[in-house]
């Protein structure tokens, strides 16, 4: 089953005064996200991600286009039960303890009493909020807020997960939390659909990826599709290479750069790379390591993005 | 039981907040200060305990109901709250009625505490209560239905301006709602037959709380009239259907960008 099917998904703004002027946010989107995968929307900002996300949610509607989450319609109250939204820079009540507002959300879900009291505490526990949980949100930090706001997405164990940036404002730690967190929702064969633009975690995370600009769909497909697209050249890193080696050598590289003892050499072409390894043996230099380099994510971010620039 | 959670919530939200204790105080400040005010003039102290005392009631119950009213919606909108509420299973009418009933529970309690400040004045005053101080409680009533009302008002304008012209908006729909009666005599009175229709049709959409001011009557002993009790509660009653109800409709299109 399709966890997210948009077609068509459109959305504009009319500006001005006299709100005569349209600004199209977003471009009749068309995407599937598969039931259990981590799907990465990528963009620069303004891209039309948080758009889309409000779309779906229902918090602006879209002028044209439909969109179904576990093949429902989006005004179909039933599935609000079965899914989760964290907004970017998540704001709660301030006068409210994580505790209180946890159970706050729980009973909005109309949960049975016991489910009420257990499922704020599980989830304030392994989000790191336990010496936390009676502190008013107004002393919270930013890490802590985006941590409560994963536990109140997660409060009904939801089937599909939307997150708008979740990264955003994080410290490193605060970071790889939320990927575990991402990660063990993976694990438990959830669908996780997740707004970034920093891409070393959809790279890390993700199964699929789109690529939004100008609120249009650039491009979108598997990740290991995406990065297996050429290996676009090979790194040699030897250690003490004589100038013999170093004179055979530098015919079939395009980059030599040395770090002390270290000499990283970069081939471009796949078939000089067997020759330089003759090359290397024969002069019997040491041979630190061999690595493809790939196609990162990146390199298709900004070939997608800068396409429309 | 999503509209209760969210009225529950609403009201302690409410509670928290200083500026109703600081109206609170001083409404029964004013009542307390109403028993030395009567004793100003021999004969009147009590006509002056009740009117000066329910006055204090409607006239600080009414800046509650403003102050907070204002801010119903607009602040989850502002503070973007509203996103964490919106995208669970609530409909956006459950949203509305629930933060407009938990609003009208916060006037609720704030209005016993009032009354019982009033009572408390009244017995110091008279050394004692009767059957007959229960009249009291009429004025109080139609207070609160007054209230509700203004509430509506100002869940409607919470839904589309600012918290400042949402009060400045509720502010002068109140006042117009005392005087509509003379208004429309005004409008009648004059020769321009624009005039008399402008005024007419002020009349009769906006509320008119002519009949919910009691505080003379009971003042100088008088019954309330059966007629007003039920009048006054189904006017109330479809008056505050007809605001939620467009507040509704006006919250149902409202996009948060």
């Amino acid at each position: 089953m399709l966890a997210l099917e948009t077609i068509e998904l459109t959305k504009n703004y009319r500006l001005g005064f006299w709100r005569n002027r349209v600004k199209r946010a977003l471009d009749r989107l068309n995407l599937r996200v598969e039931a259990g995968e981590v799907f990465g929307l990528l963009g620069p900002n303004g891209a039309g991600k948080t758009t889309t996300l409000k779309l779906l949610f229902r918090l602006i509607f879209p002028t044209s286009g439909t969109a179904r989450i576990l093949g429902k319609p989006l005004d179909d109250l039933s599935v609000r039960s079965r899914v989760a939204y964290l907004p970017e820079n998540p704001a709660f009540y301030d006068h409210l303890t994580a505790q209180e507002f946890l159970i706050y959300v729980t009973s909005l879900f109309g949960l049975p009493a016991a489910e009420q009291r257990r499922r704020p505490a599980e989830l304030i526990d392994q989000l790191g909020l336990s010496s936390s949980r009676n502190i008013p949100l107004r002393k919270f930090s930013k890490g802590m807020i985006q941590r409560l706001g994963i536990a109140q997405a997660l409060i009904n164990d939801p089937d599909v997960v939307f997150l708008d940036e979740p990264m955003s404002g994080l410290d490193p730690i605060g970071r790889r939390e939320v990927r575990e967190v991402i990660l063990r929702l993976k694990e438990r064969r959830k669908t996780v659909f997740f707004s970034t633009h920093i891409l070393s975690d959809a790279e890390t995370l993700c199964d699929r990826v789109a690529v939004l600009n100008h609120g249009g769909l650039q491009g979108c497909g598997e990740l290991n599709n995406i990065l297996r697209m050429g290996v676009s050249s090979t790194e040699l890193v030897l250690e003490g290479p004589s100038p013999e080696v170093m004179t055979e050598l530098v015919p079939h590289v395009s980059s030599v750069i040395r770090t002390g003892e270290r000499v990283r050499l970069e081939i471009p072409e796949e078939s000089d790379v067997q020759r330089a390894l003759e090359i290397i043996l024969r002069g019997r230099t040491k041979l630190i390591s061999v690595n493809p380099v790939k196609r990162s994510l990146e390199d298709y971010f900004l070939q997608k993005v800068g396409a429309t620039e | 039981m999503r509209v209760a959670t969210i009225a529950v919530h609403t009201f302690k939200e409410s509670v928290r907040q200083k500026v109703l204790y600081n109206l609170v105080a001083f409404a029964l400040l004013l009542i307390g200060a109403s028993v030395l005010f009567g004793s100003i003039s021999v004969g009147v102290e009590q006509i002056i305990l009740i009117t000066l005392g329910l006055t204090s009631i409607s006239a600080f119950g009414l800046l509650i109901a403003i102050f907070i009213g204002i801010d119903l919606v607009s602040k989850e909108i502002e503070h973007r709250t509203i996103y964490n509420i919106l995208s669970k299973p609530v409909t956006r009418m459950e949203f509305i009625l629930g933060k407009y009933l938990g609003l009208l529970l916060t006037l609720l309690v704030n209005t016993a505490i009032m009354t019982a400040g009033f009572y408390a004045a009244l017995f110091y005053q008279k050394r004692s209560l009767g059957l007959r101080d229960l009249v009291f409680l009429g004025a109080v009533y139609f207070i609160l239905l007054q209230l509700a009302i203004v509430v509506g008002v100002a869940v409607v304008f919470s839904c589309i301006s600012t918290p400042v012209l949402s009060a400045v908006y509720t502010f002068c729909i109140y006042v117009i709602g005392n005087f509509s009666a003379g208004l429309r005599a005004f409008g009648q009175g004059t020769q321009s037959a624009l005039l008399g229709t402008v005024s007419d049709a002020l009349y009769y959409t906006l509320p008119n709380f002519a009949d919910f001011n009691v505080i003379s009557q009971v003042a100088h002993s008088q019954s309330i009239p059966g007629y007003l009790w039920i009048g006054n509660s189904c006017y109330a009653l479809l008056y505050i259907t007809i605001l939620l109800g467009l507040a509704i409709l006006i919250f149902e299109e409202r996009e948060f960008r």
